[in-house]
């Protein structure tokens, strides 16, 4: 898709500045220019897409929707409506207590919260781009699968009591939206896609800066020693690593995509992305206002070892073939 | 008339309810503005996504920081 602009950059890189493209600065230099430009196009259009559809899906339909479901339908509707809604940990809360007031069970809840921020526009956009339509399928359903098992066994502990706020007996009112016409929904997608370009850009050109540099200078044997993931305590090490770098996956992707290219395995790189978005102190910070610490370990400890498991299955199979 | 300004202290709740402001300087209607931060009465409506936009006790929109005209024709209708 985007061999045309290989070809610019490489003429520009190699033939009009003179660029040896063996030497480390110009293999650096080459990567950053067609990395950067490719990743920017594709996020736009990835998230530009995300927001326009998500207009048609809001939180609050989602709730409807859900209400009164099966458990078992509830699980794995939860974790596919993530995909397409928004989630910021500051609506976390009200998300939270209005799941409960219309009755849907703990554990339904706790599914779209792992799911909501775990298939988030920009982790997606960004795993597109870095990695290709193949591991984003990977990262999406087995992300979907880790939000339905850790939902599934927190609704199961029969944990109703450490929520320490009560929503109100009442179950919600519907909401009659007024109709919003397409023409409205586009412009307003585009505001949004370019509030979020705006936030993450930099960090973007950065991450990819660092990676480049990576590409260019840092020899494989030294990633391969180090983060190679033949050792055991690879996996969790990536996951826990991955927990404070939440609000950053448009930063770190990158240099995950530099270290798998040269030696880390698949696996491990999945735990790590999946802790970055799933996995964030801020978030539990907010719900601490309304759950028990306990809940909260319990909930953040079974994400945690999904996102491990994964981790280990992805590499043995891996390794089989 | 009456506006309330659904949320818990996001940043964009507190634009919308700036944004709100400047709408009624701009159409020059006069209305009662209330920003609305129990999370009880936000729940009381059905809104979920913060910040949501009440108008005489109806929900005009979840989730979505509005601009001042936006604001200006949800009043109007």
């Amino acid at each position: 898709m985007f061999e045309w602009w290989q070809r610019l950059v490489d003429r520009f890189v190699y033939a009009n500045l003179g660029l040896d493209p063996h030497s480390a600065a110009g293999s650096a230099l080459d990567f950053f220019l067609f990395d950067t430009v490719k990743i920017l196009i594709l996020l736009t259009v990835i998230i530009y897409l995300v927001t326009f559809l998500r207009s048609f899906f809001p939180t609050e339909k989602v709730r409807d929707w859900l209400e009164g479901k099966h458990p078992l339908v509830g699980h794995v509707a939860a974790a596919l409506f993530g995909i397409i809604t928004p989630f910021c940990s500051c609506s976390a809360i009200p998300l939270f207590l209005g799941f409960l007031q219309a009755r849907i069970p703990l554990g339904v809840t706790f599914s779209y919260l792992v799911s909501a921020p775990l298939n988030n526009e920009i982790a997606i956009a960004m795993l597109f781009s870095l990695f290709g339509w193949k591991i984003t399928a990977l990262y999406i359903g087995l992300g979907l699968i880790v939000a339905i098992v850790s939902g599934w066994i927190v609704g199961r502990l029969d944990l109703e009591e450490e929520v320490l706020i009560k929503p109100p007996a009442t179950p919600p009112p519907e909401i009659d939206l007024p109709k919003i016409p397409l023409r409205e929904r586009l412009k307003e997608a585009w505001g949004y896609t370019y509030d979020l370009l705006k936030k993450v850009g930099l960090y973007v050109l950065l991450g990819v800066g660092v990676g480049a540099f990576i590409h260019g200078y840092v020899p494989s044997e030294l990633i391969v020693r180090y983060a190679g993931g033949d050792a055991w305590y690879a996996v969790p090490l990536a996951t826990l690593l991955g927990v404070p770098m939440y609000s950053n996956a448009a930063g770190v992707m990158p240099l995950i995509q530099v270290l798998t290219e040269k030696g880390m395995l698949l696996g491990t790189a999945l735990s790590f992305m999946m802790a970055i978005t799933a996995l964030s102190l801020p978030e539990a910070m907010i719900l601490k206002k309304i759950l028990s610490t306990k809940l909260i370990a319990i909930f953040f400890g079974t994400v945690t070892a999904g996102i491990i498991a994964v981790g280990y299955l992805f590499n043995a199979v891996l390794s089989q073939t | 008339m009456k506006i309330e300004i659904l949320g818990t202290g996001c940043a964009k709740c507190k634009a919308l309810e700036k944004n709100v402001l400047q709408a009624l300087a701009q159409s020059g209607k006069f209305a009662q503005v209330e920003k609305v931060e129990d999370l009880n009465k936000i729940m009381a409506y059905g809104v979920m996504s913060t910040p949501g936009l009440v108008i005489d006790s109806k929900v005009v929109s979840v989730g979505k920081l509005l601009s001042p005209d936006e604001i200006v024709s949800l009043m109007g209708s």
